[in-house]
């Protein structure tokens, strides 16, 4: 659990980033003073307490901070010179298009996902700017060396600055378009900290609650957004079931095989309330497909009782807005248990000349889990090993290899 | 998605570099440096090692009760680890280049450099969706 005066350094970041922004246009050095000012706010709250008004400690401390940085500062002349033009365009927007404090964090929101970064960058000077997490632990939650973790998010910033991105929030069509890098960017924090549930680093920054905590605000600031709904949606719906996805020797376990009775309900019933929120409002995207997919397996009571009618037309829908092979590759699972393994695994061979799947390890694992159903044992036992061989997850290559071993052991006893 | 990038050498290979000019080795070594620091600068870097020469490198086995039995005895082809660097990079290709600039280091003789370098990757957690 994060303490109250985490939470509440987190929770003003983006605010106060926002507001030195704007005060001396520049963003990377406005980030890079909040920055102090939540560590300084760190050290010294624990001990002094937390002032009457947080908010205007921190802006005080973070303003002071870019003074400092201003006057020490060897080219201080082109910066201040340079601080004036932002200052004096900066008016010229301001009355244009006031900005409000949501529109701020929105602007971040974009600015951390600009198109001309690495994901890895987006993802780290997300969590930073927008979070309000320190290097140090956006470094130890992705097991990376400070230093190399401050450097990344310095050069983030340096090709911000030299892509030319003004500390605006994007015009409405250009948000639209832009929205789904932010959203991938969130998934993909999501998706790291799911990834490391795994039991091998449990002091590690719990980064899939943090993707949640992001996502809500992303929300918040777009309401009318069905897909940010979708995507918390989708969260929710799939870190309802991480208590019971981890078996004993730290193997994957597959969602027909979970103890249901420790998914977590609360997430299950948010998630569920999102869609049915957002689902009717007509134009629905991949994230609240993939969600009402989720929806469809947290709510059966057992897997037998999963209404997997529902998800193949749930996955032909999916088919028609998104070109990926992956959701081909899952809508033949869905098939084979409303058709029977057989027509899915002719599918599933055609999919194997796909450039786009290469050599992709679930590939091998839908295959094998086809032929397991049609009763092919040992040839089901071949593509869970070449699968094995494929993957690069620990749990996921324990679970494969537990399953071959377990359809080999049968087919020689009996 | 961490790669591990080793550079492997023969005893041979080792040995050779013990004759290189000094002209030859401060080329070498400052390339080393200066790559270290620039891996580092990119914000990829997660750890580099250089390894001791091979020729008190020991295979080692547990005895029947545990007691180490040490092996010292190598063929010729054997291939040792010269050194190492892991790197946080988005892609396969991302590794590939970072690896094809380790393999440029300066060689003896003052020649361009082609060492190979095996690239492999580091094992992860268990993601739930994919995100393309």
């Amino acid at each position: 659990m994060i303490s109250t005066i985490d939470a509440t350094l987190r929770e003003l970041t983006p605010l106060i980033i926002g507001t030195v922004t704007r005060r001396y246009g520049d963003f990377s050095g406005a980030e890079d003073a909040v920055q102090e000012a939540l560590i300084a706010a760190a050290t010294q709250w624990p001990h002094s307490g937390v002032p009457d008004n947080p908010r205007v400690w921190l802006t005080q401390v973070a303003l002071r901070r870019m003074v400092d940085r201003i006057r020490s500062d060897s080219a201080r002349r082109a910066r201040e010179a340079h601080a004036a033009d932002a200052w004096v365009r900066d008016r010229t927007t301001d009355d244009a298009e006031p900005q409000s404090e949501e529109d701020d964090t929105l602007t971040l929101f974009f600015m951390c996902c600009h198109p001309a970064l690495t994901t890895a960058s987006s993802i780290a000077l997300t969590l930073r700017a927008v979070g309000g997490l320190t290097t140090g632990e956006i470094a130890a939650a992705f097991f990376v060396p400070e230093a190399t973790m401050a450097q990344r998010i310095s050069r983030a910033k340096q090709t911000i600055r030299s892509s030319g991105a003004q500390f605006a929030l994007p015009k409405a069509d250009e948000r639209t378009s832009r929205l789904p890098a932010v959203l991938h960017v969130l998934c993909l924090i999501f998706n790291e900290g799911y990834a490391s549930s795994a039991g091998q680093s449990l002091q590690r920054l719990d980064l899939s609650s943090e993707a949640i905590r992001l996502a809500r605000m992303l929300r918040a600031l777009q309401p009318d957004d069905g897909e940010a709904a979708g995507l918390l949606a989708l969260m929710l719906l799939t870190d309802a079931r991480r208590p019971a996805r981890i078996g004993s020797i730290g193997e994957l376990i597959p969602l027909g095989e979970q103890d249901r009775s420790l998914w977590i309900e609360a997430e299950i019933s948010e998630g569920i309330a999102l869609l049915s929120n957002v689902l009717p409002a007509g134009k629905v995207g991949p994230y609240q497909l993939q969600a009402a997919i989720a929806a469809v397996h947290d709510e059966a009571r057992s897997a037998e009782k999963t209404d997997w009618a529902q998800i193949l037309a749930l996955y032909d829908l999916l088919q028609e807005v998104s070109d990926n092979p992956m959701i081909t590759l899952s809508r033949a699972v869905a098939d084979a248990m409303v058709h029977g393994p057989e027509r899915a695994l002719q599918r599933v061979e055609t999919l194997t000349s796909d450039p786009r799947l290469g050599k992709h390890h679930r590939v091998d694992a839908v295959r094998a889990h086809l032929l397991e159903l049609s009763g092919r044992t040992q040839a089901a036992a071949e593509h869970f090993r070449s699968a094995a061989k494929k993957t690069n997850s620990v749990p996921e290559r324990n679970y494969l290899l537990t399953k071959a071993a377990r359809l080999s052991d049968g087919t020689t006893c009996s | 998605m961490k790669y591990i990038l080793m550079m492997l050498g023969t005893k041979a290979g080792f040995e050779s570099y013990l004759q290189w000019s000094k002209e030859d080795l401060e080329r070498n070594i400052t390339f080393m440096r200066d790559l270290a620091a620039a891996l580092r600068n990119e914000g990829v870097l997660v750890s580099t090692e250089g390894l001791a020469f091979p020729n008190e490198a020991k295979v080692v086995r547990a005895g029947p009760d545990g007691v180490p039995i040490t092996d010292g005895v190598f063929p010729e082809s054997k291939e040792f680890l010269a050194g190492y660097w892991i790197v946080d990079v988005d892609s396969d290709e991302d590794a590939y280049r970072i690896a094809a600039r380790i393999s440029a280091a300066p060689a003896g003789g003052g020649l361009k450099g082609s060492m190979p370098i095996e690239v492999r990757r580091i094992m992860s957690g268990a993601e739930e969706f994919s995100s393309e």
